[in-house]
């Protein structure tokens, strides 16, 4: 009988924090920007430039760590990784290796088998690096400072992870609980969230853990289910053809489906890591942490409880518009201005979804404010217009954030709800289309549709809908 | 009597009673620098246009009022570690030989603030790897009281600059004896101030835990004023302090009465060349005279000083210098193929000896499998010896001792041994572990004609204790420069 493998994985989770400025210096986090204009003589590394510490990192660092159940460690330090890259202005990363700021942590994920706790061995500060841009045309590489000390925290989790599941659980976790503190936007394909998965497989029963690979490069929830299956495949049989795995760190490559060796473990750099003399000890007292944990927002469950009680909406609902925050958020304010939470619950859950779902965007990516939904909502329940064009509007609003009451005026979509004006109208389809009016008589409850069809085709769209059945209907 | 001769104090306050105009006083600068400069070359960069320009702009607002400084006016000489925006900021170095900061460090705009004329930037041990001013990749700097002796280092530019009278008085910067040292060797007045009291942002690190600006002058009101106008606490500077006590012109005051000064019996053991030893003894008992409590004390560590330092300082300056690879500013080689080699290539020809030396150092020590040996164990030396200060600090409010073991040894003596170079700085390297501040002022001259330098060491932030001590124990000189002695 085959052999049965167990695999083992472990993430290194980066996040990159929502301040306005930098870790070290004053200069904008502002995604996009011409190449080194949200730069100073501090993030290029210009000789004799000093860091000094954005203090909300540090509360970001901690509020995480409070809602992931980490210590958060009182006298901690930034140490300097030292390295040499073009991307890297100073040639060392201001990092924390021997006093990371929190500790021994973990969150809770739901599997098959039951809840399981995920243990976050520990969460440290760091500054982003700049980026390299090719210039093949030149042959020359640029680099562009604009992310060069945007403030970075890496989540290093237990190897505790056995499966694609529970590493897409655990990062779904992670993300709502920081989206939820506002620390990040988490935006995998943005960069804003980042993981490398570090990864073994061993014989079923085995105590020991096999010698893992890290992998780098995996900017979706589905390149690292992918990945993870790909690396998992490939260690296995190398095992299975009695060959030994290196240690080393893989780059996956998501379009081939197959991962590449960067550097195996002989390569590996000594970074001579050593606290950075420039930067002083940070000192976090009781009162500080308390501050932190009572300002700390609702989170996920909290909220998922709540939505449940106050509003009259299908427990499903509740669990979909909490699971993200941007959603949640968008419920909540839109709800606030049209207090019908159902049907903002609708729009968001059918409407705003598909409309995700077919512009291959994040939820994340949702950026149309709660005011123009809750008139739009205000509009449709009315009567004010039907239910086509106001989903004809809402697609305006999701794409270009429009006003819809100004959208409806300008583009004359008010429902026609004039009697007369109907009644004239209906009169001369019935007129028109003979056949289908004796097809009625005849029975066929279908040929009414037909009819409502070609009244809204002469309305433009516009008529009242429940008019034109009942108005039919009499005169039929 | 030429302007030059004058102190910055004296000289800013003619400027002031409108007895001189500052083009004057730039000008007559600049005869000096043209007079000496080929002899002793202590500039990297004279800015002399830029000065003169500069000079109109103070003079108007001298003239309006709206500069009252007493340094107002004055020509200053800037250490070429300390960037100063569109002027060439080399460290020494061919690595920045072509380097032209876009800001300027703090302290030099606090002198900018003051008034303060930049005449330009001064000769140094590179990147202040050194004790001579010799391992300057622009050539050395000779000693204007004897030019067959180097000035001492790493300040070396700076403090010959003052004795030369090619500026009125000069920022120079100290992380084991770079102020104190030199200024010993040239018969000048420098101070070494508390760590965190006057800001780096701007000063092109070396160690940057050990790293302060200071002032080097003709005499100790020069360096009070001098202090008094860099000093204060900068947002930009982590490690900068919040002080409430930058008046330190109030300590000039010629009263030791009852000040209790230590001797520490290790600072006068072998090595001591004799003349300092009875010149810096001498003037322990006139400062006795004037009515100061003198005792010998045991200060526990001195002998650990020197390896302490030279590893953590080199573990730093291996970091603090990797930023210099070619890519972004400063050399690059020519020929290179691809990335490493560029770097390889750059750094090889960018660095002279004594920086790949200490680079070479301290990547060693911060190596994983010899951290804990060396420069966890440095650290722990260090806090150690910052103990026994404090110990010492219980009983005494001043610490005297020699600034250095010898006056300027002969000019190409010292590179050849290395060892022998590092421990010149026993009395000086101490301090910068500590934290602590020092000055170095002069108190003769050995049977060579070269200047002797007194070290008074005071505890954390009380600069005013060495400088009324260093300030009553000059009541009873006078100032002497090279000139005199030629």
């Amino acid at each position: 009988m085959a052999k049965q493998y167990e695999t083992v994985i472990g993430l290194e989770v980066h996040v990159e924090l929502a301040t306005k400025t930098k870790i070290f210096c004053g200069c904008s986090t502002e995604f996009g920007g011409a190449p080194n204009t949200h730069t100073c003589p501090v993030c290029t590394g210009m000789p004799g430039s000093l860091p000094v510490l954005n203090k909300q990192v540090v509360e970001y660092a901690i509020a995480v760590g409070l809602a992931t159940n980490c210590t958060i460690t009182q006298y901690c330090k930034f140490d300097r990784k030292n390295y040499f890259y073009p991307d890297n202005p100073q040639n060392y990363q201001i990092s924390q290796l021997y006093l990371p700021i929190c500790r021994n942590g973990g969150v809770e994920i739901d599997t098959p088998a039951g809840k399981k706790i995920i243990g976050i061995h520990e969460i440290h500060m760091e500054e982003d690096a700049g980026k390299l841009v090719h210039d093949e045309w030149e042959d020359c590489s640029l680099v562009d400072f604009n992310r060069s000390g945007v403030p970075l925290i890496e989540i290093v989790s237990e190897p505790d992870m056995r499966s694609a599941e529970e590493v897409i659980a655990y990062l779904d976790k992670l993300r709502l609980i920081i989206q939820y503190l506002g620390a990040s936007d988490c935006k995998l394909n943005e960069g804003s969230m980042r993981a490398d998965v570090n990864l073994s497989v061993r014989e079923v029963g085995a105590t020991e853990f096999g010698t893992r690979t890290e992998m780098k490069n995996l900017n979706s929830f589905k390149a690292i289910a992918r990945a993870i299956e790909g690396e998992r495949a490939r260690q296995i049989e190398l095992l299975e053809e009695g060959k030994q795995v290196v240690q080393e760190t893989r780059r996956w490559d998501d379009n081939k489906e197959y991962s590449y060796a960067m550097r195996s473990k002989e390569d590996a750099q000594d970074y001579r890591y050593f606290p950075d003399p420039d930067l002083v000890p940070i000192v976090i007292s009781d009162e500080w942490i308390e501050r932190i944990r009572k300002a700390q927002p609702e989170l996920r469950t909290e909220k998922l409880e709540r939505y449940k009680k106050e509003f009259d909406i299908p427990d499903y609902d509740a669990e979909i518009l909490t699971s993200s925050k941007v959603l949640a958020d968008l419920f909540e304010a839109t709800t606030e201005l049209c207090h019908k939470p159902k049907k903002v619950s609708n729009w968001l859950m059918v409407e705003t979804l598909r409309l995700v779902k077919e512009n291959d965007m994040e939820v994340e990516d949702i950026d149309f404010s709660p005011e123009n939904l809750a008139k739009l909502i205000e509009l449709a329940e009315s009567g004010a217009i039907n239910s086509s064009v106001a989903k004809e509007v809402f697609e305006k609003i999701f794409k270009e954030d429009i006003d819809p009451d100004k959208y409806v005026e300008e583009k004359g979509l008010k429902s026609v709800n004039d009697e007369g004006a109907l009644r004239a109208t209906i009169e001369k389809v019935i007129a028109d289309n003979p056949q289908s009016v004796e097809d009625y008589h005849n029975g066929k409850e279908k040929a009414i549709g037909f009819l409502v069809g070609q009244t809204m085709k002469a309305m433009q769209g516009k008529a009242n809908p429940g008019m034109v059945n009942k108005i039919l209907k009499e005169l039929l | 009597m030429s302007l030059m001769s004058l102190t910055a104090v004296e000289l800013g306050k003619k400027i002031k009673a409108k007895e001189v105009t500052v083009k004057e006083a730039v000008q007559a600068a600049i005869a000096q620098i043209e007079a000496s400069e080929d002899e002793l070359n202590c500039y990297v960069t004279v800015d002399k246009e830029g000065a003169l320009k500069r000079a109109e702009e103070v003079q108007k607002l001298i003239d309006d009022g709206t500069l009252t400084s007493p340094l107002a006016g004055v020509p200053v000489a800037i250490k070429d570690n300390m960037c100063t925006k569109d002027l060439l900021t080399t460290c020494s170095s061919k690595i920045l030989g072509n380097f032209v900061p876009t800001y300027t460090a703090q302290a030099v705009i606090n002198l900018e603030e003051a008034g303060a004329v930049i005449l330009g930037k001064t000769n140094m041990d590179e990147f202040a790897m050194g004790s001579t001013t010799e391992t300057s990749a622009y050539g050395e700097t000779k000693n204007p009281w004897n030019t067959n002796h180097v000035p001492g280092g790493s300040s070396g530019g700076s403090c010959a600059a003052v004795a030369a009278e090619e500026c009125s008085y000069a920022l120079g910067s100290d992380t084991g004896g770079s102020i104190r040292q030199p200024s010993s060797f040239c018969g000048v007045t420098g101070i070494k101030p508390t760590y965190g009291t006057v800001s780096r942002y701007g000063l092109i690190a070396y160690g940057s835990s050990l790293d302060q600006i200071g002032p080097v002058a003709k005499d100790v009101t020069d360096c009070a004023t001098i202090l008094e106008a860099i000093a204060g606490y900068d947002s930009k500077d982590s490690t900068s302090v919040k002080r409430e006590d930058y008046d330190f012109t109030s300590a000039l005051v010629d009263d030791v009465k009852g000040l209790k000064i230590g001797v520490p019996k290790a600072y006068f053991g072998d090595g001591l060349d004799k003349e300092v030893k009875d010149a810096v003894l001498a003037a322990a008992k006139v400062l006795e005279e004037k009515g100061a409590i003198v005792e010998e004390f045991d200060l526990g560590l001195v002998d650990y000083a020197i390896p302490a330092y030279y590893v953590i300082a080199a573990a730093e300056a291996s970091s603090n210098l990797s930023r210099f690879d070619g890519v972004k500013y400063g050399y690059r080689t020519k020929d290179y193929e691809g990335l490493h080699n560029m770097y390889k290539k750059s750094r090889s020809e960018g660095f002279g000896p004594e920086v790949k030396r200490r680079i070479m150092l301290g990547s060693f020590v911060l190596s994983s499998g010899y951290y804990d040996a060396y420069y966890l164990k440095a650290l722990r030396t260090k806090a150690l010896i910052k103990k026994e200060f404090d110990k010492a600090f219980e009983k005494y409010d001043v610490i005297l001792g020699p600034a250095a073991p010898t006056t300027a040894p002969k000019l190409g003596d010292s590179l050849s041994d290395p060892i022998k170079m590092y421990l010149g700085d026993i009395y000086t390297i101490s301090v910068n572990l500590a934290g602590l501040p020092g000055i170095s002022v002069p108190c003769g001259v050995d049977s060579k004609g070269l200047p002797i330098g007194l070290q008074l060491i005071g505890d954390c932030f009380k600069e005013k204790n060495i400088i009324r001590a260093a300030y009553a124990y000059e009541q009873t000189r006078t100032y002497e420069g090279p000139g005199k002695n030629k």
